[in-house]
């Protein structure tokens, strides 16, 4: 298998008065497609900044990013937009979602900058999204009716509808209670063992990080560790092993 | 910009910024309430002052088009062009008449003008008015026509007889009883008169003034009789077509000038007017009230499109994580400039298009329950509408630039 993303040698830094913050001092590692690759590290370390820069949102100082064997370095603004809007679903941690506005709408909307799809097509894809996280028949509900962790389904499901290549979250769980985010990881392993979509999951919490094949623990803006996951948790049975609830049922 | 627009098709940038728009129902009409009533008030001021001034071009053609009066000069001239207090002033003579008739072209009728004011008395009745003195013509120049009897004859003229044809208002007055008021004897003053013809009616004109309220006589009658005077107050002439009034008007000038002995340099001691003349003055008149009307109307349509402005920006602020949101699933800057824009622009026609509505309902309601005569304009409608399109653009223009130029990051950290 082919590498997703490789990155050489990145920094970032930011100046601030006549301070130069350096969040990111020379961070080297690569990611296969299919892998499951969860951020770890101290408050500071620079994890956000690391996945700002792997989603396009942000550029490296310094230093190489080949996204799906495009050099993102040469990219404008425009072209970096239409690479997220093609390849990247973002998951936040703050959900994100559209206030006043039916989880199908919210599911829809990176498929309104595309040029070329349908009204069907758009609702017959995010329903399928929908679906994909449990949610189908919640889709006319605004976030203010539905729970957090359903909010954050919906957002991946907004990160699903495009088909990305990869899918970007930064502390999609930090909002949650354990049972949520095991709900949430059940989720991503599944997206990530049946449909095979590649992972990057920034976390600072251990057991989290678990769940996923590898772990890349940054330190002070350069990478302290990387070491893959020989003994990978299944969610799903660290979920049912929580006192029972019947808020959540996975087919 | 159209290669552009066409990348992210038209249909969901109107679907962005409508749904965008739905999200705030409440907002968005408060943010149009500004357009909507700088429209309707542009549309309604220009279809007041479009109305009056065809009526008031209406009254005069009604008063006779192509009609020329001559006034003895008077050095009061007052603002309009109106001037004043002619009676006072003695030039005119019938011999100016004479002359006019037998020198100028292009004329079809000419008639001397004197007035007394004074009470015209029926039995126990009496009513307050004027008596014109002029030639049968006068009927002719002015547009009048005779409803019952006849018209006084040049006979009549050169004998001084005392008879007159009177306006439906006098009849109003004097005939309380429904006599027919032909070959009846009233008496203006002390001196009687024998009633030959009442005039058809002609109602009031676009100055509220009461065009039956006429008394008309020989004018030998008057000038004998009643005035005992040599001097007119007015010479009226009808040129034979409105194109030919104003060469007439110079015919006119040069006749009386060379009756009355002025020599080159000397100012002239009468002033003629042509009807047009007229309209036009009171037309320019009344055309600087709608310009001024509708200048402080559309002061409300900038004020409107301020108003956007200012929502947009708030707008932009507080949607801040949105627009970082939409960055970060794939919105480029001019996607979000062009999804603000719309909005501006949608919430401005909206409000043009409900202007217009409420602008044309307030026009035809002034028009039914104050009768005052008002014509709506399509140029009207089309002008305001198209301001108000140009004024979401421009007042849309700078937030929505401001909004395509945010960081993504930092939008979608932005509390
Ligand atoms: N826009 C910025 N301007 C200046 N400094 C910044 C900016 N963004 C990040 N930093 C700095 O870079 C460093 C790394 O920040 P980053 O947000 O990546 O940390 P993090 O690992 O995500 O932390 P946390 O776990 O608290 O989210 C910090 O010292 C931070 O202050
Ligand atoms: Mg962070």
């Amino acid at each position: 298998m082919g590498f997703i993303l490789e990155i050489k040698e990145l920094k970032r830094e930011f100046v601030v008065g006549s301070q130069i913050v350096r969040a990111l001092k020379g961070v080297s590692f690569s990611v296969e497609t299919g892998e499951f690759l969860t951020i770890m590290g101290s408050s500071g370390s620079g994890k956000s900044t690391m996945l700002n820069i792997l989603g396009c949102l942000d550029k490296a100082t310094s230093g190489e990013y080949l996204l799906d064997g495009v050099n993102v370095k040469q990219l404008d603004r425009d072209a970096l937009a239409t690479l997220r809007n093609k390849k990247i679903g973002f998951v936040f941690q703050a959900y994100n979602l559209l206030p006043r506005t039916s989880a199908l709408e919210n599911v829809e909307l990176p498929l309104l900058y595309q040029k070329g799809v349908s009204h069907k097509d758009r609702r017959d894809r995010a329903m399928t999204a929908l679906e994909q996280v449990k949610l189908a028949d919640r889709y006319d509900h605004t976030p203010s009716q539905l729970s957090g962790g359903q909010q954050q389904r919906v957002a991946i499901a907004r990160a699903l509808v495009n088909e990305p290549v990869m899918i970007l979250a930064d502390e999609a769980t930090g909002n949650l209670d354990t049972r949520t985010s095991y709900e949430i990881m059940t989720l991503m392993q599944e997206l990530n063992q049946d449909h095979k979509k590649t992972i990057v999951f920034v976390t600072h919490e251990p057991d989290i990080a678990a769940f996923s094949s590898r772990t890349v623990m940054l330190r002070d803006g350069i990478v302290q560790r990387d070491t893959p996951n020989a003994n990978i948790k299944s969610a799903r049975e660290a979920l049912n092993s929580l006192p029972v609830s019947d808020d959540y049922q996975i087919s | 910009m159209i290669i552009k627009l066409v990348k992210m098709s038209v249909i969901n940038l109107l679907r962005i910024a409508l749904k965008a728009l739905q999200r705030n129902k409440l907002r968005a009409f408060l943010t149009m309430l500004g357009i909507i009533i700088g429209v309707a008030s542009v549309i309604t001021m220009m279809s007041i002052g479009e109305g009056s001034k065809q009526s008031i071009t209406a009254t005069f053609s009604n008063m006779g088009a192509n009609m020329i009066t001559v006034m003895p000069y008077n050095n009061m001239p007052m603002p309009g062009g109106v001037r004043l207090g002619a009676a006072s002033v003695q030039t005119l003579t019938l011999s100016d008449v004479t002359k006019v008739k037998e020198n100028v072209h292009n004329i079809s009728a000419v008639s001397p003008g004197v007035s007394s004011s004074g009470q015209a008395i029926k039995g126990a009745n009496n009513w307050p008015t004027s008596m014109q003195g002029v030639s049968p013509d006068y009927l002719f120049i002015r547009k009048l026509s005779i409803a019952k009897g006849t018209n006084f004859t040049d006979e009549q003229i050169r004998e001084s007889a005392k008879v007159c044809v009177i306006g439906q208002t006098v009849v109003d007055n004097l005939f309380t009883n429904g006599v027919n008021p032909v070959g009846q004897i009233i008496r203006f003053g002390k001196i009687p008169f024998q009633v030959i013809g009442v005039l058809a009616p002609k109602g009031q004109n676009t100055f509220g003034q009461d065009q039956d309220d006429i008394l008309l006589a020989p004018y030998t009658t008057v000038m004998k009789r009643v005035l005992a005077t040599i001097y007119l107050q007015n010479i009226y002439a009808s040129a034979v077509s409105e194109n030919a009034s104003s060469g007439a008007t110079d015919e006119i000038i040069q006749t009386i000038r060379d009756n009355h002995h002025l020599r080159a340099g000397v100012e002239n001691d009468f002033d003629v007017r042509t009807q047009a003349d007229l309209i036009q003055t009171i037309g320019s008149t009344s055309s600087m009230m709608t310009t001024l009307l509708t200048a402080v109307a559309g002061i409300s349509l900038v004020i409107g499109g301020i108003g956007i402005m200012n929502i947009m920006y708030v707008s932009v602020t507080e949607r801040t994580r949105e627009i970082g949101l939409r960055m970060s699933i794939g919105a480029r800057g001019k996607d979000i400039m062009w999804q603000f824009l719309t909005e501006a622009v949608m919430i401005s026609i909206t409000g043009g298009l409900i202007g217009v509505t409420l602008g044309i309902t307030a026009s035809l309601t002034i028009s039914n329950l104050l009768s005052w005569p008002t014509i709506i304009s399509e140029s009207s409608i089309i002008i305001s509408f198209l301001v108000c399109a140009l004024t979401g653009v421009f007042f849309g223009y700078y937030p929505a630039v401001k909004a395509s130029q945010l960081d993504p990051i930092e939008a979608l950290r932005y509390e």
